[in-house]
């Protein structure tokens, strides 16, 4: 891609901090205002976050859960797991975050048309890309079904959010919430009563591995990707994986940050 | 009159910021954001003869004011990079220094032998440094003997100045940088990575897959400055210095620890814009410290000594 000159992409601002809240142990909501949100659409789409602390020098990668174009906002949910989103997760509303994107791929969304049933599965941090795929899939007048996994009833969140947008069945790994044991065997047990037209999911590589498993062949079943990164534009080649080629099943290494991190089931090595 | 310009063996450069090699994939990764005609030159990622996998993930890790990478010199093989990769950049005015890497003298040399074909190649970075590959990288660069050794043979075959990049990861850096200048090189580069681990602790093991890592960043930047001091008292060949480069004036102290130019490597990684805002931001802080020229400033140095 050349760069025109007097061409202006708006990529990196320091975004408007409107509201952080915690809505699970260690899980943020945090809502983000800017211009930036004009170049936001595609649900599975990441934003690049800076951590306030200069010595944090690595952006982290977090997907939009949700985007309100109309008020130039946007939501991300993220978990504490270190220092970056730990200093992130500090930050108040008031203050500006350093924001670079949207960057990936993002699920295809557009081809969803109404009354497709279209069907959700997230395993617990994996779940807010999921939430603007359901809304958007909900305002083409498609039937949604999500099946959403958490570790126990105690990180439950976004239940109440996903069931305003279609049938949600909910699983907990310890059975304290919904049915007992991980999305797969729920999938298992409702799937045969299910005629999916799409499928998008997010979470651990065991349960994307399930998902990969039961739709290999299935012509719109997508799955998104994690991977550690630095650079988040392709540059760095930090964050690869192995995808198979349809035709030869030869190897190859695509980059998770703009390649992905949403791709085709039957196409990443997992 | 063009204050930043810098001349350098096979470089005729606007301003002294390089994108350092392995932190700005082929150059079109960053095209989307800027003008790539606005940098000095770009050295794009290290070209091997053949295609290369890289290293299992993860393949980085934050440390404090720093970062480790593994990534274990991905690329897709010389023929590629001359077909496609080099190719893409003609659209923009900017020379290109092109890394080369190898697991064999015979590597280093084929690919050297080529690369120079490429019409905006105008130098050759020789990779005897990457700490992170099971052979080649780095057993050549701590070794004086291998060192200078490969250079020569290079040099023989490279149709563009050849600069080699210096590892941190050695006893004593001057000998080995003598004894390159003396087999014939163009130029150096330095600092490559340290070599460095991190540990998760709930899992035990190493958080990077290939268990070690080079250290970049801020955090090894005195280690640059310091190295560069030692280097550039000893050989009388240019040194692009890069370490932890953030800001102007990170920039300025390479100068004045003996660097000609400045190449930025994990800053891009934090702000995709800073080798632009660092060209646009030297000239004010060069009128503070009364500054004239870059290489009126390098004149300066020498002579200070």
């Amino acid at each position: 891609m050349v760069f025109k000159k007097g061409a202006s992409v708006l990529k990196q601002e320091d975004m408007l901090i409107v509201q952080q809240k915690m809505i699970a142990p260690k899980i943020f909501e945090l809502v983000l205002q800017g211009e930036l949100v004009n170049e936001m659409s595609t649900p599975g789409q990441f934003i690049h976050c800076k951590p306030s602390r200069t010595d944090l020098l690595l952006r982290r990668p977090i997907s939009l859960s949700s985007i309100d174009r109309e008020n130039k906002r946007c939501t991300i949910i993220y978990r504490v797991e270190g220092d970056g989103t730990k200093n992130m997760s500090e930050m108040v509303s008031g203050e500006t975050m350093d924001v670079l994107g949207p960057l990936g791929s993002g699920f295809p969304v557009e081809e969803i048309t109404s009354n497709e049933v279209v069907v959700i599965v997230g395993g617990g941090i994996g779940i807010p890309p999921l939430y603007e795929v359901a809304r958007q899939a909900h305002e083409r007048g498609a039937k949604v079904i999500s099946f959403l996994g958490y570790a126990s009833k105690k990180v439950v969140y976004y239940v109440d959010e996903f069931k305003k947008l279609g049938d949600v069945i909910v699983s907990t790994d310890d059975g304290s919430f919904g049915e007992k044991g991980h999305v797969g065997m729920s999938l298992d047990k409702h799937l045969p009563q299910i005629k999916a037209d799409a499928v998008y999911a997010c979470g651990a590589k065991g349960m994307l591995a399930k998902v990969d498993d039961v739709f290999h062949d299935h012509p719109r079943a997508y799955i998104s990707m994690e991977e550690r990164m630095a650079c988040g534009v392709g540059a760095c080649y930090a964050c690869v994986c192995h995808v198979k080629d349809e035709k030869d099943q030869s190897l190859s290494m695509k980059k998770v940050c703009d390649e992905g991190p949403v791709f085709k089931t039957g196409e990443v090595v997992l | 009159m063009n204050r930043l310009k810098i001349s350098l063996p096979g470089l005729s450069l606007k301003n002294p910021i390089i994108p350092a090699s392995g932190c700005f994939g082929f150059g079109e990764e960053y095209a989307a954001y800027y003008d790539l005609s606005k940098l000095g030159a770009i050295m794009i990622k290290a070209a091997t003869l053949e295609p290369r996998e890289g290293n299992p993930t993860p393949r980085v890790a934050e440390t404090p004011s720093g970062m480790l990478n593994a990534i274990g010199l991905q690329n897709p093989g010389l023929d590629i990079i001359m077909n496609e990769k080099l190719p893409a950049l003609e659209a923009y005015d900017v020379p290109i220094i092109a890394n080369v890497a190898g697991s064999s003298v015979e590597d280093y040399v084929a690919v050297c032998a080529r690369i120079g074909d490429a019409p905006n190649v105008k130098a050759i970075e020789l990779n005897i440094s990457c700490p992170n590959v099971k052979s080649g990288g780095i057993a050549f660069g701590t070794d004086k003997k291998v060192a200078a050794d490969l250079t020569y043979k290079v040099k023989e075959v490279a149709k563009v100045p050849v600069y080699i990049k210096l590892s941190p990861n050695v006893t004593d850096i001057v000998p080995i940088a003598k004894e390159i200048e003396v087999a014939g090189a163009d130029g150096l580069t330095m600092i490559n990575t340290l070599l460095g681990m991190r540990i998760d602790l709930t899992t035990r093991q190493p958080i990077l897959a290939n268990q070690t890592g080079g250290l970049s960043g801020p955090a090894i930047k005195p280690v640059a400055i310091r190295m560069i001091h030692q280097v550039s008292r000893a050989v009388d060949i240019p040194i692009i210095g890069m370490g932890g480069v953030y800001t102007v004036d990170d920039v300025l102290e390479m100068y004045m620890a003996g660097a000609s130019a400045v190449a930025v490597g994990t800053a891009n990684f934090t702000d995709p814009y800073i080798c632009p805002k660092l060209v646009e931001g030297l000239p004010a802080r060069m009128d503070e410290l009364g500054i004239e020229t870059l290489e009126q400033l390098i004149r300066d140095v020498k002579e200070a000594r």
